[in-house]
This record gives C-alpha cells, sequence and structure tokens, in this order.
C-alpha cells in the first residue's frame, strides 16, 4: 500500500476525475451536455466541497458562505481590469483576497458555536451584502455590477503590449475560455478541489476536524486548542469559495451583489445536506442536482407544460398545467423545498445515504465486513 | 510547600454560588504517587471540587497549584498539557469514530495540541502514533473492538476506553470522576481491577467516587466532604473509623 494515499482514495479520485471529465458525453442524454451548464456545475460543485470542510468535518455550520463567493468574484474582476486578462493571476488573486476576508470573519464569528455561530455568519455575510450593493459603490459598481470596459488599464497586458480587438474577454495564456475550453478549464479546478479535501479528510488534521465536531470537551480536555483548528477549517473553506466565485467571474466577467446574498449562502447548505453532510463526494453530488434541476425547471412555461399534459381531457389538463405551473420557472424553488423535506425526512444522510443503503442490499448476503466499511472510510 | 511530595495542592479555596458556600476553607495536599480519595454525600460539593481544580469553574477566593504552577485561569487544554487528564461521570469520547482513531487523538494532542497545519500528512503514515495506540488498547484490553465506533460501545467499554484516552498521554495526575457511575456489578469490577493496574504503575490519582467499595479497594487516602468542607482526612482505616463520618456519611446513607 502506497504511504501517501490508500487504495481505495485512489480509486474514489481516479473514478471521480473520470466521472468528471467524461460529463459532456454522459450528460448529453439529459439536456446537460453543454458548456455553459456544465461550468456551473463544476463551479458550483468546488462551492459545495469547500463548504463540507467546515460543516461536514468541522460541525461548523455557516450562512454567509456566498460572502467569500461574491468576494472572489470581485477580486478576480478587479484582477481582469487592472492587471490582466489571464485567468491565472485572477484565480489567485480571489483565493487569496477571500481567504483573507475568511481569516477575519472567520476569527470574529469562531467565539461562539452553534446556533450563534451560525447567525454571525449570517449577519456578516448580510452586512457584505449590503456593503457591496450600496455603500461600496465605487469599489462593486453598486447594482448594475462590476463589468470588464475597454479603458481599463490592464497593465500588465498593456506592458507586453497585448492589444485586443472588441469587447475583453478573460483567457488562460491567449486561449480564449469560451465553451468546452471554459469547461475543461473549470473541471481541472474542481478536480483539484476534491483532491486537496480528500487529502483533508485522510490526515491527522482531518482528524482533528472531526473530534471538533464529535466532541468539542473532550477536545479541549485532551490538550487541543480547538480555535486555530476552527479556524484553518474555515480560511480553506472560505478560499474554496472565493475560487468558484473567481471561476464564476471567469467563464462571465461581471460580479454582482446578488451573489453575496444570504438565499445564496443557503443554497450551499442545501447542496450539502441533499448530498450528503460529511461525505466527500456527496456536497458535489447534491450541487449537481440542485444546478441541473434549477436549469431544467426553471426553462418551463405554462405552453409546454400544457404540451405535456395534452393526452389527458381537456378540463383535467387545464387543473393540472394550473397546479404544475406553480412548481416550475420562478416556482421552482417550491420543488426544490419539497425534494429538501423528503430528503431531511427520509434520508437524513442525503444522497450518499441513499446510495450506501441500495450498496448495504446487495452486499447483505456478504457478512458483517460490510458494517465497518463506512467507518474505516468515513469520506467515501 | 513544607511537603516536597505533594504535586497537587488545593489552597484555601472557596467557591460561594449566590449565597450557597459550595466549597469554604478548602485544603488538600495530593501527594505524588498516590491515590487519593474524596467522598461525600449527595451536594457536598465534590463535582465543584473538580470543576475547580481543572479550571472550568473559578474559585472565589484561594488557587490550585500543581507542580508550582497556578491552574486557576488556565484554559482545560493548558491544564491537560501540564499532565493533568481527566475521566468524566459521563464518558466524553468521540462518539462518531473509531475506538482506535479515539485513542489515537490524545495521542496527536501531545505532538500536535496547540496547532500544526499537518493536512498533507496521511494518517495511514502515522504508525508510531498508531502503534501506541494499539497497544494501549491491549493495555485495556479493547484491542479487538478497535475498528468499532466508539458511540455503539456499552458504557463500562466507553469507560475503560477513556481511561486508555487518558493513560496513552501519561498524565502525572489522573482525575476520575465517579468512575463506575452508573455501571452494571461486572463493568465496576472490571474497572477496579483496571484501577489496581494502572495504580501499580505510581501515577498520582484523585478519584470521585460514590461506591465505598470502589474508595476503599483503591484509595491511599480518603478525604471527607459534606457540606462544602472537608470533615475528615486519612487512610481508609482511620476514616472508617471515625465518627464524624459515620454520621454524616456512612450511617446516615446505608
Amino acid at each position: 500500500m502506497p504511504k501517501f494515499m490508500s487504495r481505495n482514495d485512489l480509486l474514489l479520485f481516479a473514478g471521480f476525475s473520470l466521472v468528471v471529465l467524461t460529463m459532456p458525453i454522459w450528460l448529453a442524454p439529459f439536456g446537460a451536455g453543454y458548456p455553459d451548464l456544465l461550468q456551473r456545475f463544476m463551479i458550483f460543485g468546488i462551492f459545495a466541497v469547500g463548504f463540507n470542510i467546515l460543516f461536514g468535518l468541522t460541525g461548523y455550520l455557516s450562512f454567509g458562505h456566498a460572502a467569500f463567493f461574491g468576494v472572489g468574484s470581485y477580486a478576480a474582476v478587479w484582477s481582469f481590469k487592472l492587471l490582466t486578462l489571464d485567468a491565472i493571476p485572477a484565480m489567485i488573486f480571489a483565493v487569496v483576497i477571500s481567504g483573507l476576508f475568511a481569516l477575519v470573519i472567520g476569527f470574529l464569528c469562531l467565539r461562539r458555536s452553534g446556533i450563534y455561530f451560525s447567525i454571525l455568519t449570517l449577519a456578516f455575510a448580510q452586512m457584505s451584502y449590503n456593503l457591496a450593493y450600496s455603500v461600496l459603490t465605487p469599489i462593486t459598481n453598486g447594482e448594475t455590477g462590476l463589468q470588464l470596459t475597454l479603458s481599463d488599464p490592464r497593465v500588465i497586458d498593456a506592458a507586453v503590449g497585448q492589444g485586443f480587438v472588441g469587447q475583453p474577454v478573460p483567457n488562460i495564456l491567449g486561449q480564449q475560455l469560451s465553451g468546452y475550453a471554459g469547461f475543461y478549464f473549470c473541471a481541472g479546478f474542481l478536480i483539484l478541489a476534491f483532491f486537496i479535501a480528500q487529502r483533508i479528510a485522510g490526515s491527522p488534521f482531518g482528524m482533528m476536524l472531526k473530534a471538533i465536531k464529535s466532541n468539542q470537551t473532550r477536545m479541549q480536555f485532551t490538550g487541543f486548542n480547538t480555535r486555530p483548528y476552527a479556524l484553518s477549517a474555515f480560511v480553506i473553506s472560505g478560499m474554496y469559495a472565493g475560487l468558484a466565485g473567481a471561476l464564476l467571474a471567469v467563464t462571465d466577467p461581471l460580479a454582482g451583489a446578488e451573489r453575496m446574498q444570504w438565499t445564496a449562502s443557503g443554497e450551499v447548505v442545501l447542496m450539502t445536506i441533499l448530498g450528503g453532510v460529511g461525505t466527500l463526494v456527496g456536497p458535489v453530488i447534491g450541487a449537481w442536482i440542485i444546478k441541473y434541476f434549477e436549469n431544467i425547471l426553471s426553462a418551463l412555461n405554462d405552453n409546454i407544460l400544457a404540451r405535456f399534459w395534452s393526452f389527458l381531457p381537456e378540463g383535467v389538463a387545464d387543473v393540472l398545467v394550473k397546479v404544475t405551473s406553480k412548481f416550475v420557472g420562478d416556482g421552482w424553488h417550491l420543488t426544490l423545498g419539497l425534494a429538501f423535506v423528503i430528503v431531511v425526512i427520509f434520508l437524513p444522510g442525503g444522497i450518499m445515504e441513499g446510495v450506501r443503503r441500495v450498496a448495504g442490499l446487495f452486499r447483505r448476503s456478504g457478512s458483517s465486513g460490510a458494517k465497518t466499511a463506512p467507518q474505516t472510510q468515513p469520506a467515501e | 510547600m513544607a511537603n516536597p511530595n505533594v504535586v497537587l495542592h488545593v489552597a484555601d479555596v472557596h467557591k460561594r454560588f449566590g449565597g450557597l458556600h459550595a466549597l469554604s476553607d478548602i485544603d488538600l495536599q495530593i501527594e505524588e504517587g498516590k491515590t487519593h480519595a474524596i467522598i461525600g454525600p449527595n451536594g457536598a460539593g465534590k463535582s465543584t471540587l473538580l470543576n475547580v481544580i481543572i479550571g472550568k469553574l473559578a474559585p472565589s477566593s484561594g488557587q490550585v497549584v500543581f507542580d508550582g504552577n497556578v491552574l486557576t485561569g488556565k484554559k482545560p487544554y493548558q491544564i491537560n498539557q501540564l499532565g493533568i487528564a481527566r475521566v468524566f461521570q459521563t464518558p466524553e469520547i468521540f462518539a462518531d469514530l473509531s475506538v482506535l482513531h479515539n485513542v489515537m487523538i490524545p495521542a496527536l494532542a501531545k505532538r500536535d495540541g496547540m496547532f500544526t497545519l499537518n493536512m498533507m500528512r496521511s494518517l495511514e503514515s502515522e504508525t508510531g502514533i498508531r502503534a501506541k495506540a494499539e497497544h494501549m488498547l491491549e493495555d485495556v484490553g479493547m484491542l479487538n473492538r478497535r475498528d468499532m465506533l466508539a458511540g455503539s460501545l456499552s458504557r463500562g467499554d466507553k469507560r475503560r476506553m477513556e481511561l486508555a484516552m487518558c493513560l496513552i498521554q501519561h498524565p502525572r495526575l489522573l482525575l476520575l470522576d465517579e468512575p463506575t457511575a452508573g455501571m452494571s456489578r461486572h463493568d465496576t469490577n472490571t474497572t477496579i481491577e483496571l484501577l489496581k493496574k494502572i495504580k501499580a504503575r505510581g501515577m498520582t490519582k484523585v478519584i470521585i467516587e460514590h461506591d465505598m467499595h470502589v474508595v476503599f479497594s483503591l484509595a491511599d487516602k480518603i478525604s471527607v466532604l459534606a457540606q462544602g468542607r472537608i470533615i475528615a482526612d486519612g487512610t481508609p482505616d482511620q476514616v472508617r473509623g471515625n465518627p464524624k463520618v459515620q454520621e454524616a456519611y456512612l450511617g446516615g446513607a446505608h
């Protein structure tokens, strides 16, 4: 067995990478095989993986992670405006800035735990949102959102004499990041993000985070100063959120304050719980499912529904169109809410628990060995 | 202090909760290598005293000195790092982790307690710590349960594991808060056997206990607490014969 990674970890990582990279192929039959949506799958996957390091491993539920996502976006767009249109410096800049921001907010919020911690993060995130929306308009361009313009200085691009024609678009080493290039760029980061999360979960540091979640009192009486451990989990997950925000700015160079609103913070909580808190792949799957159904359901309208139900007698079809139309389009959050309630009641461990239960049914004939499997590799 | 063997000195401690004198004028000297039991009826202030020693409660006056360090005002993790480990009345364990990991964490605490961002090292490669933890589990007779979830253990096994978690740190002082509370006769006896085994190693222990059977089979010295005061102090035989103790505790309760 190699010392760096166990065989199971290696298999999981290889399987995950394969699934991600082949997404354009296997998602095509589901009507999701186009770059714009796939990029969002990658971006929110990264967001959820990072959020899970704080919520799933360490047990601190933050209701304000969209703030770091938004800061990442703003930082990336400023890098495009001031430095260069190349994506790499923008990403580095965004991750560093959101990490610093998370350090300050985390330092303050982690003075409390449980619900008080959650409320503090929510309060800070709403403050950030309001600052971005109005007070800090010179930096954020208020409700219009921060955009690229032809007159931006871009000192590095100007210094190397790179000119361009038309609307400025982010690139990497001159290669444009539109379409599938953008998807593979984001996919590379998701795989990297997953790898780092996997390393954290399998390290002594990760075990300490799990121990903090399990019993903070025992941790302290065991001689651990838990604060720096929780704070580093907070900063790492803030940097993940910043990375995701930067990627969104790379694929669409516009940053708006609504990205920092509490609904966006709530969404990543839903993704993590829906997929499976504390598991490695669960949050990613949760992010994919939510983004997929958001895409499908919010595009439906009364006309499409009328065609769908047209095989029924006219009166019945009209009623069904009326009822179902509340659950699609702008009302798709109603469907999301219902699905969430059902999962929390029947599968508190999320989709990953469902997968484990099904796997357990197949393995039952084996032996009690199946029972010990999930705990020797809890990060499955 | 006058006696150089004293490792823990509870000096003139008072603790008031509003108008209630939970502890008055407590002066305790615990000697190195001895097992010192603190007994007393319910509400005598035993748990308050332990919480003052461990730094969970601040005394209203007086102080607690361990090996030249004033414990008062220190945080639990700092007190642990001075060499004090604690077993709780209800086992405080990492219920969602395996037994082996439960025992590995305190061993890592000695090394990384203050904070190390060792997130790129693999848990698999911590062979030294793992071997130590396995050895410790073998010592308390739980090696065959190492892959079980700690939360699924029986009460007696949780206690044994918690003891292993404390012992792996080689503490200079072990505090035990009713180590056999809520246990079956069988579990109580295995726990006493284990504590006797540890006693042979010369570790200093303070036991707070209800069960006379446990106290008289383990303690070198006993202090009897009643209504927040120490009413008797001495060897088990001295305490057993003390009429004040008979009246306040042994006679009254049984």
